[in-house]
């Protein structure tokens, strides 16, 4: 049987998907154990049994009460949604990573370096400063960070695209500069409010930060849009294969390339806007899972969109913790932990690049 | 059958092609031939679309081409194109089986019945060795082998192809083209090489400066005075076996 399944499969393909599955099962497993083991660490620290414990009796009404009201109170109320915030935040990121370099066909695109972090910077600050977009209530937040994100990267675009063609290079010169350009907006908005906590304004927007996480209805939204993001990109994921090779690629394969990014584009912005308004704005994590993923499980879209999504989620949670613990009782914003993580990575990946090309 | 009548296109205020109407006729191979610059590939983006023509119209099978969908035009015509994607991840199987993808609904993933077309096809330009190996670690020449098996996984009913023979040694040259021609489908292939076109095509359409020279069976249009004027270049053909062979000599040699 298992010889002739080897004989069948002589293009591979069936191989892969095995291979996929399996670092699908291994990385939800490590997702749940990251979960328990991120609840349980901290100034008070818990054991993995009693985290285990409340979070079944809360989830799914399970067992009998053995622990304190304090300890319930830190692992549901204080820890249990910052680590549901960074899960869905790393895997947010991740997959907006994967969409924006199959569609600008560069290794190096992400959100934070195409500027559409700062665009829903700006738009978050401003809302918060000076009430922009109060019409939508509660979401107000959310909203004009996506809208500030959308507006970042159409700028983005339209600059890369002045000369009829989008290329990558112009494409990312174009989101540095726009990135700079707004997190100087943002941080000029923040003083100028003169708001009393104005720099650490600044510090969770530039460098992020998950300690704002309840249980509101802000972490209800990102868990509805990074969740839908995450599955309409593997959907799609035939779409941003031949995307990935060219736009007359993508046409003769019977799609229609400029309208496709477009709406890529929109998905990517709402995914950002939620997530930076809920986090800040946090670097790398888009830049570096994206490759770890295709690494794992090779490049059609419809395996890394999700592996990236575990990945992205794990990897958050992790920093999350060293940003905690590390110079405890003392935070460090997250992304100073990421860019520390994901910095080497992006030095390997430009020294790969240039073996490339010699 | 591919009907285009009066089409043309510009880049900038140049125009490429200028009133060109060409017709590719059921189960016969066309040829589009002309010196550098003349506009073969532009017509054959204009012909599936990749171009839309501000004049004129384009009809596949009686349709016209603005009123199919994307997804239906990829059924109807497949297209091996010069753009070779060489900084895709995928492997040589995973680029061969997205040529199904105009088959499959956005939810369906590719069955068994798609890998069993993709290994087919594979198998038709000699390359399952290929298969589960990076498509960027490829030669030009295994390259376009495995873009035209992706384009025969389309299973459309039309074949366009831009210089497929580019970067393939002689033996693929021929072998990629009697496949072409063995398919029996309604084929378009922009060629450089006249004596493959000779051999090879049913029709031809000779382009010059964006305009149509001369369109009709290969033996009317490899005629050395409608040919010379157009390459700039003495032309003499032999009729080996039935198929019309070109030499070619300078001018300059001629008149010593």
């Amino acid at each position: 049987m298992a010889l002739t399944s080897v004989v069948h499969d002589v293009l591979g393909l069936r191989a892969q998907r095995r291979r996929t599955t399996l670092w699908l099962l291994a990385l939800t497993a490590f997702l749940v154990v990251t979960a328990v083991a991120a609840v349980g660490t901290g100034a008070i620290a818990i054991s993995p049994g009693t985290v285990a414990r409340i979070l079944g009796r809360q989830l799914f009404g399970l067992g009998a009460v053995t622990w304190t009201p304090p300890q319930e109170a830190i692992v549901w109320q204080v820890r249990f949604p910052r680590v549901l915030l960074g899960l869905l935040v790393g895997a947010g990121l991740a997959v907006c990573g994967v969409a924006l370099q199959a569609m600008v066909r560069n290794v190096l695109a992400d959100p934070y370096l195409l500027g559409i972090n700062s665009g829903a910077s700006s738009g978050a600050a401003a809302a918060i400063l000076f009430g922009a977009g109060a019409g939508f209530g509660q979401y107000a937040l959310s909203t004009s960070a996506f809208l500030g994100a959308l507006a970042a990267s159409l700028l983005v675009f339209l600059v890369a695209r002045s000369g009829g063609r989008v290329t990558s290079i112009r494409l990312l010169l174009a989101g540095v500069a726009v990135g700079y350009a707004l997190y100087a907006t943002t941080s000029f908005l923040i003083f100028a409010s003169g708001s009393a906590e104005g720099a650490r304004s600044v510090i969770f927007w530039l460098l992020g930060s998950l300690g704002l996480a309840r249980w509101d209805a802000l972490l209800a939204l990102a868990a509805v849009v990074i969740g839908g993001t995450a599955v309409y990109l593997t959907v799609t994921g035939r779409r941003l294969d031949a995307l990935a090779i060219g736009d007359e690629t993508a046409h003769t394969l019977g799609l229609n390339p400029d309208r496709f990014r477009l709406r890529l584009l929109v998905v990517v912005s709402l995914c950002v806007g939620v997530l930076v308004s809920a986090a800040g704005s946090i670097g790398f994590v888009g830049l570096v899972v994206p490759h770890l993923a295709r690494r794992l499980v090779g490049a059609p879209h419809v395996r890394v969109v999700p592996v990236a999504a575990l990945l992205g989620a794990i990897l958050l949670v992790w920093a999350d913790v060293i940003a905690r613990v590390l110079l405890a009782p003392q935070e460090i914003p997250i992304g100073i932990i990421t860019a520390l993580l994901g910095a080497p990575f992006l030095l390997v990946l430009i020294r790969r690049l240039h073996g490339g090309q010699s | 059958m591919i009907q285009a009548s009066a089409v043309s296109w510009r880049y900038g205020a140049t125009p490429v092609i200028d009133g060109v109407s060409v017709a590719a006729l059921p189960g016969r191979v066309l040829g589009l031939i002309g010196p550098n610059g003349s506009g073969k590939t532009t017509v054959l983006r204009l012909l599936h679309g990749a171009l839309r023509s501000p004049t004129g119209r384009i009809t596949v099978d009686g349709d016209r081409l603005p009123s199919l969908s994307p997804r239906e035009t990829a059924r109807r015509m497949a297209v091996v194109v010069q753009e070779n994607g060489g900084e895709t991840a995928l492997t040589v199987a995973e680029m061969v089986l997205l040529g199904r993808s105009p088959h499959l609904s956005t939810f369906q993933r590719a069955g068994r019945d798609d890998h069993e077309i993709a290994a087919r096809c594979l198998a038709r330009v000699g390359a399952t060795h290929l298969g589960p190996r990076p498509f960027s670690g490829l030669s030009g020449g295994e390259r376009q082998r495995v873009l035209i098996a992706r384009a025969l996984a389309q299973q459309a009913t039309h074949l366009l192809l831009d210089e497929p023979t580019n970067h393939l040694d002689i033996r693929y040259q021929h072998e990629v083209l009697g496949l072409v021609r063995g398919l029996g489908t309604c084929s378009v292939v922009v060629l450089h090489d006249l004596n493959l076109a000779a051999r090879y095509c049913d029709d031809l359409v000779l382009l010059g400066r964006g305009q149509v020279v001369a369109a009709g069976p290969v033996d009317e249009v490899l005629d050395p005075a409608v040919l010379e004027p157009v390459y700039g270049i003495g032309i003499k053909r032999l009729d080996l076996d039935g198929h019309p062979h070109l030499l070619f000599h300078p001018f300059s040699e001629e008149a010593a």
